[in-house]
């Protein structure tokens, strides 16, 4: 168990190590920290910052990614099937749509009214179902869509244009002020998250199971729902919907690890941030200067490695 | 006295059903589909809630019961469990001390309680293996084990027979007959010739009320069992065979 969760944070450490050396252009750390431009500029003001956006955006959604799979014991749920994240686009769309620029504070409170939304149509006096929790979900998606495809048909070429770039998602250099703030959520959010480990275990079985066994999981249920929309939101509102992260990743690493939420929960965390760091780095120097939208990657990549998984089927993290 | 049910009733299914469980023995509860059987059982494991009427067990109201302690006390095993997840069959059993728990990390005492109820179940020899891959008797016989891992006083049972086999069937009642020397067990069945062969009491229940409640050649005669399924059924001995 220990060994899993150290060398996961192994090849997080070397991964990000490494992403910010690379680059369509070719710097010298030494010139980076000794403040020589252009090295500098680069280095601190435009790679670091989209390396520690993808370290926390990747943690965030594979971490999501196994509390939803788990609380809805649906294996094809990820951090976007309980309608955050599309709540989130429709801000940024509509913002877009009125020439606002603040398209992130849209997106968070979009993010935010789906939430309050959902939330109120799953909770029924001191109980709360998964099972509406889910519908919910994915009615508000559906829903979410719609009004998507109505704004877009209306937009003009150039709002049309952002706006297909937003649904696309991307990661882009942000400020440290908003990384800060970021990684304050994404770390609280986790760790709270991980706190109950065991708890997640029995809720993975069954409500019944959990609560047989003293679990209280209506609590617990409502405490998943919205740490994982509180991550699933404030990343999208900053990345727009990366797929396939909050899938596979959990996936992944129930193949290689088991089940056990006290394992899979820090290491998710860990190589989810690992997965994005590596995808985006790929996504800007492959074929460089050109950018391949990082959610293209994550499929193209992750894909083909996940089919491997499924065949090879060995519980260890080594190869 | 372990569950004391006064006028005890449900939104549906169960209607005024008042009984006294004894500490130990093996009870089953019988009777046709709907007649809230289930209902009963998950009232008396503390999973349905609000019930009309009192449902005492140890002296207290059953949803007045602090979740945690309640677990220590009386285990509840569901009649199956759909398992999405690849959770081995230790970790299945070591599930049972979750009530016991006070952080993050299996004690010695943990594993050592998993170990005994695997032995008493007959279930060490996989402990490694996914739970998922397991037969039905094999898997029944895990969740028996989580149960006991509770170290329960007594132990409820939704159709704990129904996917098993012949074999299985008989030998999973001669270990509950066995544990129901130490503690209260409690089994929804519908398989009346194993309540009347192995149960030291039968609770007959008819659209959500108690149609008969004793020894089971008292409760599960011809005439009651007529009465409540609407069968024509013959006592040989220990064994009732049924007409169409």
């Amino acid at each position: 168990m220990k060994r899993s969760v150290l060398l996961s944070a192994a090849v997080l450490v070397m991964v990000v190590i490494i992403a910010p050396l690379l680059g369509s252009s070719h710097i010298e750390l030494g010139r980076a920290f000794a403040g020589i431009s252009p090295d500098h500029e680069i280095f601190f003001y435009a790679r670091l910052p989209r390396v520690i956006l993808a370290l926390l955006g990747g943690a965030a959604l594979s971490v999501t990614g196994v509390l939803f799979q788990c609380m809805l014991r649906d294996p094809l749920a990820e951090p976007y099937t309980l309608g955050v994240s599309s709540g989130a686009s429709v801000g940024a769309v509509i913002a877009i749509c009125l020439g606002w620029r603040a398209t992130g504070v849209a997106s968070l409170v979009g993010a935010a009214l789906v939430l309050l939304i959902v939330l109120g149509m799953a909770v029924e006096g001191r109980r709360l179902s998964s099972f509406t929790l889910l519908l919910t979900g994915v009615t508000m998606n559906s829903m979410a869509f719609a009004v998507i495809l109505f704004l877009h048909n209306l937009a003009s070429f150039s709002q049309s244009f952002a706006i297909s770039r937003w649904l696309m998602g991307g990661l882009d250099a942000v400020e440290y002020s908003t990384l800060a703030w970021l990684a304050v959520v994404v770390v609280a959010a986790s760790a709270l998250a991980m706190a109950y480990a065991p708890q997640w275990n029995l809720l993975a079985v069954g409500d019944d199971w959990a609560s047989s066994r003293g679990v209280s999981t209506v609590r617990l249920t409502a405490m998943g729902y919205i740490a994982g929309s509180v991550l699933t939101g404030l990343v999208t509102s900053l990345t727009g919907p990366i797929g396939f992260v909050g899938l596979i990743v959990p996936h992944a690493l129930r193949l290689k690890l088991g089940a056990d939420h006290r394992v899979l929960l820090p290491c998710a965390f860990l190589l989810g941030g690992a997965f994005l760091v590596a995808c985006d780095t790929l996504s800007r120097t492959v074929i460089a200067p050109t950018e391949i939208p990082v959610g293209v990657l994550t499929a193209l990549c992750g894909g083909p490695f996940f089919l491997w998984l499924l065949k090879s089927r060995r519980r260890s993290l080594w190869l | 006295m372990s569950f004391i049910g006064r006028q005890l009733g449900f939104a549906y299914g169960l209607h005024e059903a008042s009984f006294e469980f004894p500490n130990n023995g093996l009870i089953t509860i019988a009777g046709p589909n709907g007649a809230g059987k289930s209902t009963l059982l998950g009232i008396l494991a503390g999973l349905r809630s609000p019930y009309r009427g009192s449902c005492m067990f140890a002296g207290r109201e059953v949803r007045q019961w602090p979740k945690r302690e309640f677990a220590r006390k009386v285990a509840f095993l569901p009649q199956s469990v759909r398992m999405e997840f690849p959770f081995s069959v230790e970790e299945v059993v070591l599930m049972g001390r979750t009530p016991y728990a006070s952080g993050w990390f299996q004690t010695a005492e943990d594993r050592s309680a998993a170990e005994e109820s695997m032995t008493t179940t007959d279930t060490l020899a996989f402990r490694g293996r996914d739970f998922r891959t397991l037969s039905g008797g094999e898997a029944q016989r895990v969740i028996l084990a989580s149960a006991l891992t509770q170290r329960p006083e007594a132990l409820l049972l939704d159709e704990p027979a129904t996917h098993l086999d012949l074999r299985h069937q008989l030998s999973l009642y001669r270990l509950l007959v066995e544990l129901a020397k130490s503690l209260l067990v409690v089994a929804v069945t519908h398989d009346l010739n194993l309540a009347l062969r192995f149960s030291n009491r039968v609770m007959l229940l008819e659209d959500g009320r108690i149609a008969g409640d004793g020894t089971p050649v008292e409760v599960l005669t011809p005439a009651l069992i007529a009465r409540v399924f609407g069968v024509q059924a013959t006592l040989h001995d220990k064994w009732l065979t049924y007409e169409a």
